[in-house]
This record gives structure tokens, sequence and C-alpha cells, in this order.
């Protein structure tokens, strides 16, 4: 049985706790026995994003710390997996165990496809769901072909949610632009990413969507903040909240 | 000088204006995917492509003396440039040794990075923008909003009535076929005085010494077959090896830029016309410094198409000129501030770091990482406010220790919930200017999961 460490998005554990709590409960109950590390804070990438690169080494040599015992590491995050994947080597890099770490560091939905080869998840939810490609996870990660490149069409996020009972997700018209929160942007540029946002919204809204989801929940709670600002008839949800309420009805 | 932040403001904030430029640029991107999708070995072209320019620019040097030896067998007069102010010295002195005052130009983007226009126009010469995009924008006095559709920012009722003032249409007339033939005529009497033809260069060919220039309304081939001198002007990044390689780039130009098959008129040019002279201008202007940094040098094979403008969800929403330069977008904002880092500080934080632009570049520039990258050179060379960068230090430490860390978010989920709101949404908390705070529960995550075992335990 491989060791598997859970790595929880500080944003998550402070504001989302019912996201973390579904990808615990989720992965344990598709018979994975994940590991929660006390110690895990932040993954650095709000510094490293600000372009402070003194300020994410601190962050990115816990990490390492943490979790480089772990055959492998699994977060609800797309964002902080291209973290550790794609920008660790600026601080990590000939460090032992980083290698490991990063070539065994999955977003949840990637680990549940491609190394826990997921094929079926049992499960009803009857909804309309709008999904929001996340753009690290979507271009950083290949979670799914993104628009813009002419390769064959896959989306692993849509995989999994396809496998429930009764759920449809809605066709967007722009399917993989970007919602507007980039992290500090959405304070840097405030104006501009909330009219992203809220165009967002509306092709949501346009496509019929009850629930928007996706894999980042930094994105959604740019999202959902603009919903609970214009009071819209939309809630957001994160993919592993939606797998594992499926898999409890 | 004003951050793109301080720009994007006001256009985002017409909301009804900025969703017209936003679909109008996403209408070109829509066409660019149904052009890519129509060729089977799209992906394998951009590597092609990338993999050709980085190849040149690895011995730009050899290739450039190349170029001048082929392009001087061909009469081609060649003259180099080390700046903007050479540049444009020596198009002005071949003006004058002929005592030539009139200049049709179409387009080039190196000449608008030079501010030529102005500098020929204070030494009594008249230039003429003659493709209708940049005439437009010409006759309203100012820059292009974007590379490939320099007035795209307007609407047609604004050229409506920039025509009615300037070239005496009708008032209040905006049918785009009647403005296009006012335009016309107006531009044929440019074409028929012009003394002397200028034109940027999308390709150099180092085995040939000829180049390449690709238009749509063909005023480009207007401005160079009617007069006796045709000077053009070039970055020296324009060069590309062999005359096949040309098999590449002009399959992906067009399709990039406008979602068009080729563009409508694509001339190679290998020596002047008959009796007449053709000159061109190679200049540097800052590249061969951006070619020697190794994080930023691939920003030098763009070929100017402006996909990534078109792709990107800022630009789309914040207009050209937020970014302040000749080149906007995600790739201006790389080269704007790799010529001048102390004005152009803002441009690498704008953007959310989506990718699209770097998924779209047809030559493969991985622009959302340069401009990651670009964020740390900004720190270092203190270009980023103070407050923010204490900001980040101090949220880096609170982050690093995980008792400070749990305090810190027990504090935060305790306190805001209790603040009066109009304490939590004042002024200095721009996230929510427009939207609410994320939910402060009781408990966080790493609480839910502990009782969880405890349950478990305890069963």
């Amino acid at each position: 049985m491989p060791r598997v460490g859970l790595f929880i998005p500080c944003y998550i554990d402070q504001f989302y706790p019912q996201v973390g709590l579904a990808s615990w409960r989720l992965l344990r109950r598709l018979g994975i026995e994940v590991e929660f590390p006390e110690e895990q804070t932040c993954c650095g990438q709000p510094m490293a994003n600000s372009g402070c690169a003194e300020c994410t080494r601190p962050l990115a040599e816990k990490f390492l710390r943490i979790f480089g015992k772990y055959d492998y590491v699994v977060a609800p995050s797309g964002s902080c997996v291209s973290m550790v994947r794609n920008h660790y080597a600026q601080w990590l890099s000939g460090r032992e165990g980083f290698d490991h770490l990063r070539a065994n560091t999955f977003e949840l939905c990637e680990y549940l496809v491609d190394v826990a080869r997921v094929s079926k998840i049992d499960g009803d939810f009857p909804c309309k769901v709008g999904l929001h490609m996340s753009c690290h996870g979507l271009r950083e990660l290949r979670l799914a072909r993104s628009s813009e490149l002419m390769v064959k069409p896959f989306n692993k996020v849509r995989f999994l949610l396809g496998q429930l009972r009764g759920i449809e997700i809605v066709e967007l018209t722009r399917p993989d632009e970007c919602c507007g929160f980039g992290g500090t942007f959405a304070v840097n540029e405030e104006a501009v990413s909330c009219l992203m946002g809220r165009d967002r919204l509306a092709d949501h809204e346009r496509a019929g969507a009850e629930i928007i989801t996706g894999f980042d929940t930094s994105c959604l709670m740019h999202l959902e903040g603009l919903i609970r600002r214009e009071k819209k008839p939309l809630r957001v949800m994160h993919v592993a909240e939606i797998l594992e309420q499926a898999r409890l009805s | 000088m004003i951050g793109h932040a301080e720009k994007a403001a006001p256009f985002a904030a017409n909301e009804k204006r900025a969703h017209w430029h936003d679909q109008a640029l996403w209408f070109v991107r829509l066409k660019r995917d149904r052009q890519a999708e129509s060729i089977p070995e799209w992906e394998e072209l951009r590597q092609t492509a990338s993999a050709i320019k980085a190849h040149t620019l690895s011995r730009i040097a050899d290739y450039l003396e190349e170029f001048e030896r082929n392009a001087t067998n061909n009469r081609i007069q060649v003259h180099w440039a080390c700046d903007a102010a050479e540049h444009n010295a020596i198009v002005h002195k071949i003006l004058a040794d002929r005592g030539i005052t009139r200049l049709v130009k179409s387009k080039s983007m190196l000449t608008e990075e030079c501010h030529l226009n102005p500098y020929l126009e204070a030494r009594g010469i008249e230039v003429t923008d003659t493709d209708l995009g940049e005439r437009i924008v010409q006759l309203r006095h100012e820059p292009p909003s974007h590379i490939v559709l320099p007035a795209i920012h307007l609407k047609k009722e604004d050229i409506g009535e920039l025509f009615h003032k300037e070239l005496g249409t009708q008032a209040g007339a905006s049918d785009p076929k009647y403005l296009t033939e006012a335009a016309r005529g107006h531009l044929r009497q440019k074409f028929m005085a012009a003394q002397a033809g200028l034109t940027g260069v999308n390709f150099a060919v180092a085995e040939t010494g000829g180049f390449v220039v690709c238009t749509n309304e063909g005023n480009a081939d207007m401005g160079t077959s009617l007069p006796r001198v045709h000077i053009a002007c070039m970055g020296f990044e324009k060069l590309v090896p062999r005359s096949k390689d040309l098999a590449v780039f002009l399959r992906l130009l067009a399709r990039s830029a406008t979602g068009q098959p080729v563009t409508s008129y694509t001339t190679h040019f290998h020596g002047p016309v008959r009796g007449g002279e053709l000159h061109i201008v190679i200049v540097d202007n800052g590249r061969s410094t951006i070619l020697g940094q190794e994080t930023f040098r691939r920003s030098l094979s763009c070929i100017r198409c402006g996909a990534c403008m078109n792709t990107c969800p800022v630009f789309r929403r914040s207009g050209g000129y937020s970014y302040g330069y000749t080149i906007p977008g995600p790739i201006g904002s790389l080269l704007a501030p790799l010529r001048d880092p102390k004005n152009f500080a803002s441009l690498p934080f704008a953007s959310s770091l989506c990718g699209s632009c770097s998924d779209v570049c047809p030559v493969k520039i991985d622009l959302h990482h340069e401009l990651y990258a670009f964020r740390q050179d900004m720190v270092r060379g203190k270009r980023v406010p103070l407050a923010k960068r204490l900001a980040m230090a101090g949220m880096s430490y609170v982050l690093a220790q995980t008792w400070a860390y749990r305090l810190a978010g027990g504090l935060m989920r305790g306190i805001v919930p209790r603040m009066p709101r109009a304490l939590v949404y004042g002024p200095w908390n721009p996230w929510g200017r427009q939207r609410e705070l994320p939910p402060m529960p009781r408990h966080s995550a790493r609480g839910l999961i502990q009782r969880d075992l405890t349950q478990k335990g305890a069963k």
C-alpha cells in the first residue's frame, strides 16, 4: 500500500474546510489510505506569483520536508500542484527527494484517473453543473485539452464527473476562459478581474448551470464572492464535494 | 508612470464597450481556431516554427551577414541601425538626399517603436499610413491599439465621425462599405503623389537576400510599385535561414493573426523596381540585449501575429492603450519592460497567468512563464511597492511557522465575522469592492479531518 499524503491548500483549510474534508473522505472511501500531516500550511504560491522569490523559499523547503517522505502527494488544487511541479525547481533543484516529490505530486482528479485508475464512481448527482476549467490545472497540468491546442480532446475532470448518474454538464460558449482570479491579480487588477469573473458567471447562467464546479477552490472563491454580492441563483462546489456527496446518496 | 491596473479600470468600467471589444477580438480568436483545426499538423508546425526561430537566433550574426551578402547581390542597399535614433536618421537621409517630401507607409510596428512618423514630419516630410486601420488612428493622432487590428478600439460610428471631419464624408454616415470607399479614394491620391514607399518586413530570408511583406489591403504593393524608392525596415529577429522556412511561417501567420488561410497579398521582394532603389534598414534597438538574456530571449521569436492579444482575457477587457507601449498584450508585457523596466514595471503583473497566450502562440513563446519570471526581476529591482514586498514577507513568515499560521487563521475566522460590515468592506479592501469575502467558518479543514479520525477511532 503506497503512502499518500494529502495537501490541503491554506485557503481551503481556512475558508472551505468542507472541500478539504470531502477530499479526505473521498480518497479514503476509494480505499486510499491517505494521511494528513499536521505541519503543512501553504505551498508558497501567493509569494511566488508576486515575484517574491526569497519569501517563497522557506515554504518550498517546508513542503519538501513534510511531504518528501510520501510515495504520493495529492492536493485538491491544480495551481498548488503546478507550483510544486513547474516552479519548485528554482528553490529545490538538486535537493534530496525533490525529483521524487515533483514526479509524484498530483492534483486530486489527476491522481484518481492516472494513478489510482478509478474508472467507475458510483453515485447520483441529478443537477445541471457548469465545469470551470481553472487555468493552471488545464494548461500547466494538462488535466484536459485546452481550446487553443489542436490535439485530441480529453478531460480527466469531466471523465470523473461523467460517471455520476443524472448529472448534466452544461456546454459553455467559452469552455476554458480564465475567471480572472489569478492570485494577487484579483486585487492588483480588481476591475478587470471582476469583469472577467462576471463574464464567466454569465456564460454559466446562459448555459443553465445550477452549480459551478471546478478543481481549484481559489477560482471558485472569486466566483462565489461575485455570486453572493449579486445574489445570483448559483452556487459553487469543488469536484471533490460533488463526487463525495454523490457517493453518499 | 501610471500602471496597467489604473489605465485598465476605466476601460473595464464601461462594461458595454468593454464587452463589445471583448467580443470583437474573441470572434478573431474563434476564426483562428477554425483555421488551425483545418490543419492536421498544426501542432507540428508550431513546434517546427519554434525550433527554426530558436536556431536562427542562436546564430543570428552569421545569418545576418549571409542576408547582407545576398541582398547586396540583389542590388538591395543594406543599412544597419543600432537604435531608434539611428534608424530614423537613416530613413530621413535616404529621403532628404533625394529631395523626397511625400512618403506612403504600409504597416510597420518597428517604425511605431522608433517613432519614425513624428521624426519625419518634424523635418517637413508628409507621411501617410496606408493601412486602413493605421490611417484611421493616424488621422486621430493616436497610436495603434493592437498590432494587427490598429483601430479595433473604435466603432464604425467613431470612424464615420472622423471621416466626416477629415475626408468630408456625409455627416452621420457609418456604413463600412461607404467609409472604406472614401478611404480608398483618399489613399489613392496619396499613392499617386508619393515619391517613396516604406514597408515593414514580415520575414527576411538569409539564403536569398529577399524578404516578404504580408498585407490584406494590397497597400504595400501600391506603395512600392508606384514610387521609385522603397525603404523596408526590419528588426533583426525577422530573419529566417531558408526560403523553405517560409512554408512553415506563412501557414502559421495569417491563420494565427486573423483566422485567414493566408493574407490577401504575400509579396516577395528580391530587388528594386526597374530604375528604382530598394533599401533595407536592419534595426537592433535593444534586441541584442534581450538576446543576451536566457530567460527572455524567446520573446524575440515573435512574428507579430497578435494572437496572444486576441486570446488574452485581460487585453480584451482592458484595451491596447492600457499597456502604454507600441506592442501591447502578453508579448508587449515582456518587450516593454525588457526595454524600460522602470516605466513598465506593472506590465508583468497585468496578467492572470492563465497561459492561453502560450498555447495560442504560433512560435510557442512561453509567454506566461516569462511573465512569471519577470515578476521576480521586478521585485529584485525594487520596482514593486515596498508595502507589497513587506506584506509578502510578513505572510511568508506566518505561513512558514505552523503555529503562527494556525493562530492567525483562527483569529481571522473568529474576528472578521464579528466586525461591522463597514469596517470589513472599507476602501482598503479591494477584494470586497465588487465581491464578498469568503465565508469564515468555525472549523478549519484540519479540524474537521481530526474530528473525522477521532470519530472513526471511537467506532
